[in-house]
């Protein structure tokens, strides 16, 4: 419990069981009102699978967690990110950016390692090397220059390697889409990158690592809210995030 | 671990299938993509094909037009790829600005983030022509294709306003009217009003020479229809206004961007299982992940994975159905209709949109015309009938105008998909030497090809139409 990475987890994590106890809200029933020209039972197959299903029991929390999440990036992430990118030259953010590169390969090597996987291992174990060493660090990403692949492997993976199941989708507060594994598995990452910062720098590093390690991967994500031209923009964030995630795994 | 989390939503930018599958793929396998440069030498030709008519259209010959990619569908899924593209800054002042349309306007609170219209501007310091750009169906002020559009422009020495598709999620809710869009004079009464209120905004600041148009696709066809309304309200006097390949009728191609969707193998009911065995087809091919997956990306996949004509048209089908049910779902929320929410049901930002989404998906833009559209303004139209009200959703309306009116000029492709076969030959009936027909390049596929690029800036600088 030492090192902050890990406290703001378990601080989002118990926000999230915190709000799952606020009970759905009130919706008016459909039933009250007359029947549009097409309705689902008209429409939709008796045995349709859902094009974009995804298991979601605390629907309405999540999207909860998902307005504030926008309100958030507007009113402290987005301008944080401005003054950051206008502050801060481009050499010195892609430095950065490339230091948090290294700390996640090497949650990478504990991960690869845990789903016996030694071609990844091996991949991320010598990224890892070349660039703490040559790449001073991690701040130079020497290893992507010499064409080492990177093969991103997080707990949630590992956990779903060995066969857990997503579980239910979830709204990080701050962090955005998950399900129940994924955020499961952010401790353990977290931990073994604090862990990891900590064996080779002094405290102050991680520290700052902490507060600038949300910044720099807002910084690093396109994403804004409700700019895709979408109405279902929940809807689609949450299919796309099991999706993917069920592609990672299954690499 | 962070990244995949808030920050995997980075995959959501544009809600084109194309675009939320393939950075998907790329995300996922991330492949580096270098394409050998072999053919720069067919890049010449533009003049040569001014000459070459086989009707007084100006037609590009095969011999003279280096644009690589020769399937139409594969055009319109791939575009471009990078070493075929025109030089365009890499960074343009591209702002994104937003404008209150209608004050007295409550928007309902399931589309809360929509209340004010977005749109963007790159403007020069001196005086310079102002170019207007249209985005196409479902496409957005910012979208790929409007920013390189702006980006031409800007480098040529342009003010540029950049709106999205009346279409638009946005422009739905902030800028139209009724909220029903697809009405070819009422979109055009919309787009106007916007570029008013845009123009009132910025007049303070900037020196206009002239005002032109540009609208790729749907919104080319929006562009005919402006210039038109302007000939009356003569806020602009538009002195160039070009149109790249607009649907003729636009009945005819939402039919056939429609139908598209039948190619998904079981219907748009498998799409799910369709985009999964799509994004695994992609995923197994690509075993190393190095680098990050670029715009050359498609074009590599197209190429490895030798994609039929049928799954090609089934993501371009799947990706208009996209747009077309969020447009469906949007105007029924704005114009509380009753199409597949009852009518009266107030939907908030927490409420669960699934099974509107669900039912939108399956609904083609057909069924949004017929059993929304046409009974939504036929009070205003008594004694037309269904079809002849949809038929009249057309260029063919204002052909006289467009036959007549030398400012207007056209780009279009001889094997643009969502043209039925013969319609290309309207544009080079009307509009005669002011159309330019390309050979290849699908629906918009060659837009940011180098001659297309040139041919479009030539156009605005007086090269083009003086002959």
């Amino acid at each position: 419990m030492k090192h902050p990475l890990l406290r703001i987890c378990l601080l989002v994590v118990l926000a999230s069981v915190g709000a799952c106890s606020s009970g759905p809200q009130l919706q008016p029933q459909t039933a009250d009102y007359p029947e549009p020209v097409f309705t689902p039972k008209e429409i939709l197959p008796p045995d349709h699978a859902n094009l974009t299903e995804v298991y979601d029991p605390w629907e309405n929390m999540n999207k909860h967690i998902y307005n504030f999440n926008y309100e958030f990036d507007k009113a402290v992430y987005l301008p944080v990110v401005r003054g950051y990118r206008a502050v801060v030259p481009s050499f010195a953010r892609t430095g950065l950016s490339n230091f948090f590169r290294n700390l996640v390969d090497v949650t990478s090597i504990f991960n690869s390692i845990l789903q016996l996987a030694p071609t990844k291992t091996f991949q991320n174990t010598g990224r890892v090397l070349i660039n703490s060493t040559f790449g001073i660090f991690g701040l130079i990403d020497v290893a992507s220059k010499m064409d080492i692949p990177r093969p991103v492997e997080d707990f949630g993976q590992t956990l779903g390697h060995w066969g857990v199941g997503q579980g239910p989708y979830l709204v990080l507060p701050f962090l955005g889409p998950s399900n129940l594994r994924d955020s499961a598995g952010l401790l353990p990452d977290f931990y073994v990158a604090g862990a990891a910062s900590d064996a080779v720098f002094p405290s102050e590093v991680t520290l700052g690592a902490f507060v600038l390690y949300p910044i720099n991967s807002r910084a690093n994500n396109p994403f804004r809210y409700y700019q895709n031209g979408s109405a279902f923009e929940y809807e689609m964030v949450r299919w796309l995030y099991s999706t993917k995630r069920k592609l990672d795994i299954n690499e | 671990m962070f990244e995949q989390h808030l920050f995997l939503t980075g995959l959501v930018t544009g809600h084109a299938i194309r675009v939320t599958i393939c950075a998907l793929i790329a995300e996922r396998t991330g492949i580096h993509v270098t394409i050998k440069k072999t053919t720069q030498a067919r890049i010449f030709g533009l003049c040569a094909a001014l000459f070459a008519s086989l009707t007084s259209a100006s037609v590009v010959t095969v011999e003279n037009y280096g644009y690589p990619i020769t399937d139409r569908f594969a055009a319109t899924v791939v575009g471009t790829p990078v070493e075929f593209q025109a030089k365009l800054p890499k960074s343009i002042p591209f702002t994104g600005k937003s404008i209150t349309i209608f004050p007295e306007r409550v928007t309902p609170d399931v589309f809360f983030y929509g209340s004010e219209l977005l749109y963007s501007v790159a403007l020069q310091d001196g005086s310079a022509p102002l170019i207007f750009i249209i985005a196409g169906t479902g496409g957005s002020h910012n979208g790929t294709t409007n920013e390189n559009i702006a980006k031409a422009f800007y480098q040529d020495g342009f003010h540029v306003v950049s709106i999205s598709s009346p279409t638009y999620n946005n422009f739905v809710i902030a800028a139209s009217e009724t909220g029903v869009v697809g009405h070819a004079e009422r979109d055009a009464e919309d787009i106007y009003r916007v570029f008013e209120m845009i123009w009132a905004e910025l007049k303070q600041d900037i020196q206009v020479t002239s005002f032109n148009v540009i609208g790729p696709s749907l919104g080319g066809f929006n562009a005919a229809y402006v210039s038109k309304l302007d000939e009356q309200r003569h806020a602009f006097n538009f002195e160039r206004v070009l149109l790249i390949n607009p649907p003729v009728s636009l009945y005819n191609s939402i039919s056939l961007l429609d139908r598209m969707t039948q190619d998904i193998p079981g219907g748009v009911d498998n799409f799910d299982r369709f985009a999964n065995r799509l994004l695994h087809a992609y995923a197994t091919t690509y075993k190393q992940p190095v680098g990050t997956g670029g715009d050359n990306f498609l074009y590599q996949v197209y190429k490895e994975l030798d994609l039929k004509d049928e799954q090609l048209a089934a993501l371009i089908g799947t990706s208009f159905r996209l747009a077309s049910s969020t447009l469906a779902f949007t105007a029924d929320v704005m114009a509380d209709y009753g199409y597949i929410k009852p009518k009266g049901l107030p939907l908030n930002r927490y409420s669960n949109l699934q099974i509107y989404n669900d039912v939108a998906v399956r609904l083609g833009f057909t069924d949004y015309y017929f059993q929304f559209f046409y009974p939504f303004y036929k009070a205003d139209y008594p004694g037309v009938t269904q079809d002849d009200f949809i038929a009249a959703i057309s260029l063919r309306t204002i052909e006289e105008y467009l036959r007549n009116t030398k400012k207007i000029t056209v780009m279009h492709n001889a094997d643009d998909v969502i043209l039925e076969p013969g319609e290309i030959n309207f544009f080079s009936e009307v509009f005669g030497d002011r159309a330019t027909i390309y050979p290849y390049g699908g629906h918009i596929g060659n837009i940011n090809y180098l001659d297309n690029v040139a041919h479009m800036v030539a156009t605005f600088n007086g090269e083009e139409t003086q002959r």
